[in-house]
This record gives structure tokens, sequence and C-alpha cells, in this order.
């Protein structure tokens, strides 16, 4: 499994940020990095949901690892509990960065497509240019 | 009054019910200094913990925590979902079946420390820790339900009304948070009162 490509989860309060996001990753980087979004509340309003961003580091699980890009205080706080409920064996393959979500998800991706571990798609995408 | 399952199941849904009854209240405070969702939030968890209502009171005192943190976690959405969840499933981790005094101290006090490290806070941020932390404080000196538990609570939640936010959506208002309470102080004081409320009302 050494080709596993880091995987990218975006989480928005928004869901079409979310999503936009995620299509301008697919347009500038394309298909080969596992990509998952998420945004909304339980009830669909505005916010993020630690069942829906664990849905989403499922998706785009690889044994690379998952990068985690989000906008706001709540997104990260529920992204950090999403990522304590995974299993000992992934939760240290899972980064949140510390970086503005769009610009951020698109330089991570673009690092991950190139086959980057973990560790240098994180610190890229937080000083937002390519290593 | 927490040893058996009927008096279990009627403390959660006076809880539960509380937060739906001041869902309106929360919100009002939230949209005076954070996003706005917060009464919605809290009542949208409120009703998943009443859902479940059953299968708690089966459940001991921490297992049935546990599974409110975590119902809170999964549906409350927003920051505060998180931070109540890991303040509930703390507890549950670190209470005995039958806890006595000292153990419900050290679980508060434990429950506390994990909502700081969750937070990334500390009290005197104008946050829900502004309540918590004195109502340890006030248990430590007198620990049991009191109406003395119910009005240092009040009086912390009130004491955010000057604060300045330094976490959570909040403090991207920096001064213009000054003058309001913080809904996250509002919504533990009113658990906290509601909780003792009915364990002293039980105790007579």
């Amino acid at each position: 499994m050494s080709e596993d490509k880091v995987g990218i989860v975006i989480v928005s309060h928004s869901p079409e940020v979310a999503r936009g996001t995620a299509d301008m990753v697919r347009q500038m980087v394309g298909d080969e990095v596992p990509l998952a979004w998420c945004g909304g509340d339980p009830d669909g309003g505005l916010g993020t949901s630690v069942e829906t961003i664990l849905g989403a580091i499922d998706q785009a699980w690889t044994n690379a690892g998952v990068a985690i890009l989000v906008d706001l205080g709540g997104a990260e706080t529920n992204s950090e509990m999403a990522v304590e409920m995974q299993p000992d064996e992934r939760r240290g393959r899972i980064a949140i960065c510390n970086a503005p979500i769009v610009e951020g998800a698109v330089i991570a991706a673009t690092e991950a497509s190139g086959g980057a571990p973990l560790e240098v798609v994180r610190r890229t995408a937080e000083e937002l240019s390519p290593a | 009054m927490l040893e058996d399952g009927e008096s279990r199941r009627r403390l959660i849904e006076t809880v539960a019910q509380a937060v739906i009854d001041h869902a309106e209240e929360l919100t009002a405070l939230d949209q005076a200094i954070g996003d706005g969702d917060h009464g919605v939030n809290m009542k949208r968890g409120a009703e998943a913990v009443l859902a479940d209502l059953d299968s708690l009171a089966e459940k001991s005192l921490p297992e049935a925590l546990k599974s409110i943190g975590m119902a809170l976690v999964m549906k409350v959405g927003g920051a505060s979902g998180p931070l109540y969840g890991t303040f509930f499933m703390t507890l549950g981790k670190s209470l005995p079946e039958t806890p006595a005094t000292a153990d419900t101290l050290a679980a508060f006090e434990e429950a506390l420390e994990a909502v700081m490290a969750r937070g990334k806070s500390h009290p005197g941020q104008k946050t829900m820790l502004d309540v918590l932390a004195p109502a340890l404080e006030t248990l430590k000196a007198e620990p049991k339900a009191s109406p003395g538990l119910c009005a240092a609570v009040a009086e912390a939640a009130k004491a955010t009304i000057p604060m300045r936010a330094e976490r959570g959506r909040a403090s991207f208002l920096g001064e213009r948070s000054i003058g309001h309470m913080d809904p996250g102080a509002r919504s533990s004081a009113l658990m906290i009162d509601t909780v003792s409320k009915a364990l002293e009302a039980s105790a007579k």
C-alpha cells in the first residue's frame, strides 16, 4: 500500500463552501487524491457535525492518512472530537491543518497528489507554498 | 437520589426540558455576540437525550452520563456539542457507580479540565468555564446541592457580562463582546441550577 496518497477532508460550516472548495481542488489538482467534504449542522443549517466529519474521514481514508482543512472555531473543535473518536491505529495519521480552508485545501491536495507524506502535506498547507 | 433508574430518568428529563424551555433565551444571548445558534443547538441535543430516555434510565449513572455526552457530541453541532459532550463523557468515565462526595468532586474537576483542553481555554475568557470553575469551587466549600450553589452559578454567569471574549466566535467582536452575558456560561448555569434544585427537592 506504499502508493497510497494522503486524503483530504474539507470541513466548513457551509455545505456550499465545502463543496465549492472541493470543486476547486478537483479542477486544479485532479482526481488522484482521495477527497471528501462536509458542512452543515445535523439539521442542515450552518454549522458542523461530528457525525458527518467521521463519515468524511472514512470516505477519504488511505493508509497514508488524512489532512483536514477547517474554516471557523466549531469546525476545528468538532474535527478534533472526530479525530479522538478514531481507532488507535488511525489517530496518529490524521492532521488538522492550521490553514485557510480554500487555499490550504488546494495546496494540501497538490502536495498529496505528488505522494508527499502527511507531515509534509500539513506543513505545506500551513506555509501556503509548495515544499 | 441517583441510585435508582427512575430518579435518574426524572433528573435527566428535568434538565433536558429546562434546556428546551430556555432555548429562545440562549439563542437571543448568542445572537448578540455569537452566531445565534446556541439555543437551537442545545435544544436539538436535549431532544436527542429525551428520545433516548428509556435506555438511559436502564444504564448505571456513569454509563448514562457517557451516553448523554455522546448524544451531545453527535447532535448539538457548533462548538458546544464537543464541549458539553466532553464534560458529560468525562464525568461518566471518572465517576464510580455509587460515588462518594470526594468522587463527585474529583470527577467534576476532571470534566472541567477536559473541557479546558478541548476548548484550549481557561476561566476568564468569557466562556462556560467561567461558570463551571466557580461551581467547582463552591462545591468544594460546600459539597452538596444548595441554594448557595444556585446563587453562585447565577452570579458567575452574570459576571461574564463585563468580560471581553477571548475564545470562540464572540472573540471576533473584541471590545463589542463586552456588555453581554456569555451564552455558554448561561446554559451551564441553567443546567447546574436545575440539577441542584432537583436534587434538593428529592432530598426533602
